[in-house]
Order: structure tokens, then sequence, then C-alpha cells
């Protein structure tokens, strides 16, 4: 690992009069821009990085160097499905007879993209017991807002104004209630019995007729699978409400449950989480939204419909009237359901169907395995992912952050920390199907060695990590202060 | 179970079910009611070898038709140099997820807090956030902040030269989130100012959203907008167009309080659509307001120079239904495929770009209304790289003509008019094969 070039910023880089591109020679340099009012222009040229191109490489690969991905090690992050992102998806996504159309070009020139994005829907429509799905949402909090605004569409369409509230349970991700306000909703928190499901005494006396819904996630949070499920489903039905699937936590469901067979009418699904396309740091990634029969037609504009000729098919993209609207400019990320139906057609259905029981299985491995030192408030089998509310032994003052800090120095990424808000010391834990027993037993071992060095060194574990490109990190400053662009950085200096 | 994507050993999977004290896989499954398992096979193909996945999107591949392209609106064919897409490929960035962990993400935390320095530097303004998905949910975000900083206010102007594709995004938000979209009309394919000042005067506008250039290609005068807006307690809020920002004038000289758009137009492959990045810049005050992750500076324990996602008590994680957005993964690795293509291009680079626009764009307009069947839409109005033409030809003639011979000629938005753009992607010669088509086609009904 070369950090010889750590914390230099591109600009720091720069010298005037260096030059990182080329482009043609103007066969046509008698139009000037100059011809433009100037009062239109800029007075001032941005002030970029002036950089050759081997520089521009090396500053990117050196600071990639500070950087942890899947492929670097063990990335356990709770509810995030840190799965093995494969390389012939990277591929495929980058096609150029795909990577080249524009999306208002002719429909007749991307019968293939088109194809493409179909095959997919019918594929995610398969695998969750729906009818149809959309593609276009960007992401699974985009997917949960387009999913409210079918919900809110179909009430709408019947003309029933009064429901206004959705239902989430108190374990559910931040962005189910964020998702609820952002679409106009109330949210109404249910609570969670001991044991981490959905509290159905609790929840009776919240339905009435201003339910739009119910939002959860199956298994929820703490990688407990609902087993009240139809019941709730039921319930809510019965006051008129919609169930909707937060597919955060799809992937141990594959080969084992459809969200269609368990009640829900609505669902999104993270393809960069349960279909393998990268997380990119933080996105690109894509959500796709599901629907039972009888609510495709609120799905957003456009769509991509498919239509059956004697000599074959042809595929149109088309605006639907009752649809709930448009949420994006074009088709979503098509990059990413490239990746994703790669994934579908290299696994197929005889590989599908265990994806979920071996996630569930390495879950559950290290959970036993490390039981005796971490509290496992929930005993039980989990699914794809269980919580551990920090070290059994309290009287070391080690925090769970602490314990995630250690992890950094051994190579493995942290766990999800401080999430679910229902206990204080939450270690969320998912090791997904990817993993071999060898990568989990190196994890285990070390998981003991820091509960080890809790008690004989706690201090070297309360200033964890040693050995990473840089050591534990101000955040209070950062907020207190925020410097967020590198000439506030130059002004401050 | 032998496949390469699961280690698992038929020994493994005993001795793993051992330690659970469990027989078989179905055994962790048993808390689940049997009549909601799901029994049968699923309905997909047979799993494919990656000769085979190759072979299938090989044939998928020619049912699409890659194009000489001559359409915008929202999508430029921008060339993008190789370092960026062999950068982007690297697993570190590639494989890595949100940077919660701050001591193995500086790489990330890094790129972001350079995209953020570029961005603002783009826009001219104070701030900009770590990215949105688009530049139409960017600019229905700028919409929701708008009325969340007004707070008794909840109606939002929109100029009728804003892409029709944005606007329909901002106005799906809008109905769900109980915001009163109201249009500026347009006139001669500028924001009509009678109406914006009717309008504003009102008193009761939370924000007005106008575009830069325009939907037509148009950069409109914009001079004393944003002074009314102030004057009324209303944020200006701008849609532009990233690229052009290289030259035209910016946001925070508009004085405008939010900037958005889509950061496509940066260099990043049309790919059907997506992904792109959409940005959203402030000022230093409205801060707090803005939706989405921020990257800031800190010091690490040593003292040494680092990178943190701050101002987290805005997000969803946090604060849940009282966040500001509910975004959460947003677009990072855009991020720094714009981030990239700008440490190439540097501001003489994104100069140069305008520059062969503008030169293959006015050339163009030119050579068609030589034909004497082609005029300017709005023909005193100045342009960069896009414009509107109408035709006495058939519209949709001229497109089956040009798409023929692999040209994609402009986007129809009227029974009588194209939509044209022309980057630093097209040749003369390109330029000049279009033109062609289109006086083959007058050539022929004139016979």
């Amino acid at each position: 690992m070369n950090n010889t070039y750590y914390g230099k910023l591109i600009f720091e880089l720069s010298k005037e009069g260096r030059c990182g591109y080329s482009l043609p020679k103007n066969e046509l340099d008698n139009y000037k821009m100059s011809a433009l009012p100037a009062n239109l222009m800029r007075y001032e040229a941005p002030c970029l990085p002036e950089v050759d191109e081997l520089t521009v490489v090396r500053h990117y690969t050196n600071m990639s160097n500070n950087n942890f991905g899947v492929d670097t090690g063990f990335y356990p992050l709770g509810s995030c499905t840190m799965k093995y992102n494969p390389k012939i998806n990277e591929d495929m996504a980058a096609h150029r007879d795909f990577t080249c159309l524009h999306p208002l070009q002719d429909v007749d020139t991307v019968q293939g993209a088109l194809e493409v994005y179909y095959n997919l829907q019918t594929s995610l429509a398969e695998l969750s017991g729906l009818k149809e799905f959309t593609l276009n949402p960007f992401a699974g909090a985009h997917g949960e807002l387009t999913g409210l605004m079918v919900m809110r569409s179909y009430h709408a369409s019947r003309g029933d104004d009064k429901r206004t509230k959705v239902i989430v349970p108190d374990s559910a991700h931040g962005t189910n209630p964020a998702s609820a306000a952002v679409c106009g909703l109330d949210v109404v928190v249910v609570k969670s019995r001991p044991d981490g499901t959905v509290d159905v005494d609790d929840l009776r006396p919240l339905l009435d007729d201003t339910i739009a819904g119910m939002m959860m996630t199956n298994p929820n949070t703490l990688g407990i699978f609902e087993h009240n499920i139809a019941e709730i489903a039921k319930l809510v039905h019965d006051c008129g409400g919609l169930m909707y699937y937060d597919g955060a936590n799809l992937n141990p469901m594959l080969g084992v449950c459809r969200p269609g067979d368990l009640g829900f009418d609505i669902m999104h699904i993270n393809l960069h989480k349960t279909f393998s396309t990268p997380h990119g740091g933080g996105g690109p990634g894509s959500g796709p939204v599901g629907v039972r029969e009888g609510l495709e037609q609120f799905l957003p504009n456009p769509r991509v419909v498919r239509h059956e000729e004697e000599d074959g098919h042809h595929y149109t993209i088309e605006n639907n009237d009752n649809s709930l609207g448009f949420i994006s400019g074009f088709l979503g990320n098509f990059a990413v359901v490239m990746r994703a139906y790669t994934y579908i057609l290299t696994l197929g259905h005889e590989n599908v169907k265990n994806v979920g029981p071996l996630a569930t299985l390495n879950a559950n491995y290290v959970k036993e395995s490390l039981k005796d030192c971490f509290e496992l408030p929930l005993t039980g089998v989990c699914k794809h992912e269980f919580v551990f509310d920090g070290l059994k032994d309290k009287s070391t003052g080690v925090t769970t952050l602490d314990v995630a800090k250690r992890l950094l120095d051994y190579g493995f990424h942290a766990p999800t920390i401080y999430f679910p808000l229902l206990f204080h010391e939450a270690l969320m834990i998912e090791p997904t199907e990817n993993e071999s027993k060898e990568t989990l037993d190196s994890f285990i071992e070390v998981m003991r060695k820091i509960a080890k060095e809790a008690k004989e060194q706690p201090e070297m574990v309360k200033t964890a990590p040693h050995c990473t490109p840089v050591r534990r990190l101000d955040d209070t400053q950062a907020a207190l202060k925020p410097i967020v662009t590198y000439r506030e950085l130059v002004n401050q200096e | 179970m032998n496949f390469k994507f699961f280690p698992h050993t038929e020994d493994d999977i005993r001795s793993m079910l051992n330690t659970c004290g469990e027989q078989k896989l179905e055994d962790l499954y048993k808390d689940i009611p049997e009549e909601l398992v799901f029994k049968r096979e699923y309905a997909l193909p047979d799993a494919l070898s990656e000769v085979e996945v190759r072979r299938f999107f090989d044939d998928l591949g020619s049912y699409n038709m890659p194009l000489t392209c001559f359409v915008g609106a929202g999508c430029y064919d921008h060339y993008s140099p190789s370092v960026v897409n062999d950068i982007l490929r690297r697993s570190e960035f590639l494989t890595s997820y949100t940077p919660y962990q701050a001591e193995i993400s500086q790489g990330t935390l890094q790129y972001i807090f350079e995209y953020q320095s570029m961005m603002a530097e783009l826009t001219g303004m104070e701030v900009s956030n770590a990215s949105m998905y688009d530049g139409c949910t960017a600019t229905a975000e700028a919409m929701m902040m708008a009325v969340a900083n007004a707070k008794k206010r909840n109606k939002v102007l929109i100029s009728d030269t804003v892409n029709p594709i944005v606007i329909r995004v901002v106005e799906t938000y809008a109905k769900f989130h109980g915001v009163e979209v109201v249009r500026i009309a347009a006139e001669n394919g500028v924001t009509s100012r009678a109406d914006f000042e009717a309008k504003i005067a009102q008193d009761d506008v939370a924000g007005v959203i106008v575009a830069t250039p325009n939907f037509y290609g148009i950069l409109e005068d914009y001079t004393g907008w944003a002074d009314l807006c102030h004057e009324h307690k209303a944020l200006f809020i701008m849609n532009c167009v990233a690229s052009a920002l290289g030259v035209i004038k910016t946001p925070a000289e508009w004085d405008a309080d939010i900037a958005v758009g889509d950061g496509q137009s940066l260099g990043i492959p049309m790919n059907f659509g997506g992904p792109y990045v959409g940005f959203l810049c402030t000022s230093k005050k409205l801060i707090r307001k803005m939706p989405g992750r921020i990257v800031g500076a800190t010091t690490d324990a040593d003292g040494k120079r680092t990178f943190v996602l701050t101002l987290q008590a805005r997000e969803q994680h946090i604060r849940r239904e009282k966040a500001t957005s509910n975004i959460c993964s947003n677009e990072s690795l855009m991020a720094l495929y714009v981030t990239i293509y700008m440490s190439l291009m540097g501001k003489q680079g994104l100069r140069d770009v305008n520059e062969l626009g503008y030169s293959g764009a006015h050339y163009l307009a030119e050579q068609l209304c030589a034909t004497g069947k082609f005029e300017m839409a709005y023909p005193d109005k100045p342009f960069l790289n896009e414009f509107a033409i109408k035709t006495t030809l058939n519209v949709d003639d001229v497109q089956s003509q040009c798409l023929c011979a692999g040209i994609q000629a402009g986007l129809k938005i009227a029974d009588d008019t194209l939509l044209m753009c022309v980057t630093e992607a097209r040749s003369k010669a390109e330029i000049d094969a279009l033109v062609e088509q289109v006086q083959q086609l007058i050539d022929e009904e004139e016979n």
C-alpha cells in the first residue's frame, strides 16, 4: 500500500499550464463562442485543477488504496448485503452496444436494451410473487417513496382521501419514516415485542380508516422472521390498508419465501444488495418497485411494454394516464439493470434458490460461535443477519464503537453499529452467502480476540484503530464548523 | 451447491449446521409457517456460463442500433477520456459501501470532498452535497427545500422553459408532498418576465425554478430575477446543464440560492438513461436544510487532515420522519466519474468542449437554414450547443431519412420543430452527413 500521497487533494497537485485532455482540432473555428453576449457568460473561470494525465491516474489510484471494498476483505455490514459483485456484471454493463444508447433515441433502435429491461422486470416479479415491476427508481429509498406514491394513488383512485397515515415498526430502517414524510404521509410507530417482532396487540388499535398502509421488512432489522406476518397482513387489509415490503432484507428469502405470498401488495428491491450490483461507495443503486395485480396502472411512467406480434415481439415505451407520474428522467439506472440481469442469468433458477439458505447458514454460524463473548439479546434462529448488544462483559468500558474500530486493524470491515435503535450497543452482523467457512472462522477468531483485549488492554481497544491509513476522526469538529470545499479549506488555513 | 459464488462444501455445511445445533438447511427456516414457504422451482432460465452470458448480450446488443447522436434534451453525447472508466473499475471504489467507517474510507471521502469542491466552483455556489440521483430528482429536492425553508408557503413557480422531463418529476413529487406547482409562461422561447412578476407579487411563493441553458438551448437573461425573488422571500433556484457552466454565467453570478442539475454532461456515457449524477449546490446559510450526504474536513487523533461524513443530524438515519430528505444511497461512483473528468479537463478543457459544441451547433443550424426548408424557432436568441429549429418538411420524414443513415437527427418537440444538439464528439463530417440526408430528402420531394 502506497500512502505517500495520503491527504493531498487534486487541487494541491495543480500547476498552471498543465493539461490532462486532448480534443479534436476545431474545423469550424470561424464560429466563435465569443460572439455570445458577454453578460450571459461567466465572469471568472472555475478554479479547477490543472494536472497531466499520469498525475490524475496516480492521484486516484493512491486514493483508492485508502479504501476498503468487498474485494479487499470481509464486509459484514448488517442490512447492507455486501455480497460479491461479479466481474462479468461489469463487463456486460460496459457493453458498447448498450452504453452508447441515448434514452430518447428512436424506440426501434433500442429493442435489445428494452428486452433486458423487460426481462429483469418479469424475473423480479417471479422471484417476489408480485405482478409487475418498474425499474425506474434509483435506490432503495427512492423505491420506498415510489411504492408509497403507488399506495396513495390507489386510495385516491377510490376517492378514499382520509388515509393519511402509514404504520412503521420501531425497528424499521430510517428511510421508511423519511420516505413516508416526503410522500406526505404521517408516520405511526408500532412497537416491537421482546422477541423483536411486531407487537400485534399494539398494532390492532392503530388500524382504522385513516391508515394508508403499513411498511415492514421481513426478516426485520434484527434478522428475525415476522412469523405473524399473515395475521398482520390480514389486519391491515381488513382495515383497507396496503402492505409495503421494504426489500432491504430480501436476500435470505431467495429460495424460501416470496413477499407476494406473505400478503405484501407493494415492495422495492435493492439491486445493489440482493442482486449483486456494486454499492459504489454509496450509489448508483437501483430500487425496482413491484406491485400486486390491480395496482400496475399506478406504477410510474414511463413503462416498458412488450407486444407479441406475428413475427416475434416488439417493445415500446409508454405512458399511462392512471400512473402516479414520473419519478425519474428516463428509465432509471439502466447500467445497474444490466448488471442485475447478468447476475440472474449467471445464477439461473438452480442457484438462486440456494442464496437465502446459505446466507442464513453463515449468519447463524457466526452468531452461535460468538454468543459466549457478545451479548445476544434474541436467541433462536436468525435469518441473514443478527444483532449483538455489545460485549458480554460491560465492565471494561469498551463500547461497540471501539470493537468496530479495532476490527479495522485486523483487516475486516466493521458491522453496522448502533442500529437498530432497540439496543444501546447494537452490533449488526450480516455475512453473505459468498463467504467461506474459513473467512467466517478468521472473523470469529478476531472477534474473540477483541473481547479478550477488551479485558486485558481496554485502552488499546478504546483508541483503535492503530493500523489504518488514518486514526480515529474528530467528527464533532467537522459538524461544528463545517468545511466542505477546498476553497473553504484554503481560506481557513 | 457446487457453484462459483458459493464456497460451501458439503462438509462445511454439515459442520456449520452442527455448530448451530441443526440437522439440515431447512431447519434454519423452521420459524416460518409452512404455508408461507415457496415450494416450486422459480420460472427462470437455466444458469449460463460466462461465455453464454456474453453471447446472450452480444445477440441482444445486435437489436440496438448505435447512432450518430444529435439529441440532447437532458442527456449529452460528450467524449469521456479512457482514464475515467479505468479508475472507476478499481474495486476499492466500486465495491465499497457508504463511507461510514472513515478510517478505511478516506478514498471515497476524499473524492466526495473534491467533487463538492469542483461542483461549488462550477456553479459558483458555496457548498455542494455528495450527489443526488439525477437532475430531475435534484430539482424536486430543491423544490422541497424551498418549501421547508419558507415554512408557511407551499407554492413553487417553475418556468415553462425548464426541460419538460424535469418539470414532470417536480410535479409528481409536488403532488404527493403537498406543494402547489405553478408554471410561468414561456414567450418566444424564454420565460415571460411579466408573468413571473405577476405571480411572485402575490407573496405566497416559496421558490422559483428556471433553467440555464433552457430546454431550447437558449441562454436566458435573468437580470433582476433573484432580487425580485428575495424581495418576496422566495428562493431562486436554477436548473443547469453542468458542462455549460464551464463558460456561461453561473447560478452564483445570477445570485441564485440553489443550483441543481444533472452532471451527465461531464462525460458520463449516455447508458440509455442512467446512471447519471444529480447535483445540488447552495449557500452556506442553507447548508443545514440541504438534502443528502455531505463530507467535511477534520483531523484524526494524530492531527492529520482527514475527511468524514458530516452534518448527519439532517439525515434519515438520525432524524427519521423529520429528516430533510429520504435520500441515502446517492450516485457516489458517478460523482467520482465527474470528479476525474473535471480533473483531466480543467477550466480550459471545459472551455474547449463548449467552444467545439458551439461551433458545430452554429454550423449545423446555418447549414440547415441554407437548405431553405428550415428556420430557427427563436432566431434572435443566443444559444450554446443546442437549438430548436422549425422545418416545412415533414419532421418524421426527416428523422427516418437520417435514421436509415445511422443518424439520430434531433428530438421532435413539436409537429414542425426539432431540438438539435452538437457536442465535441460530433465531427464536421458527421454534421455534413446529416445535412446531406436532409438535402436528399428535399431533392426527392422536389423531383
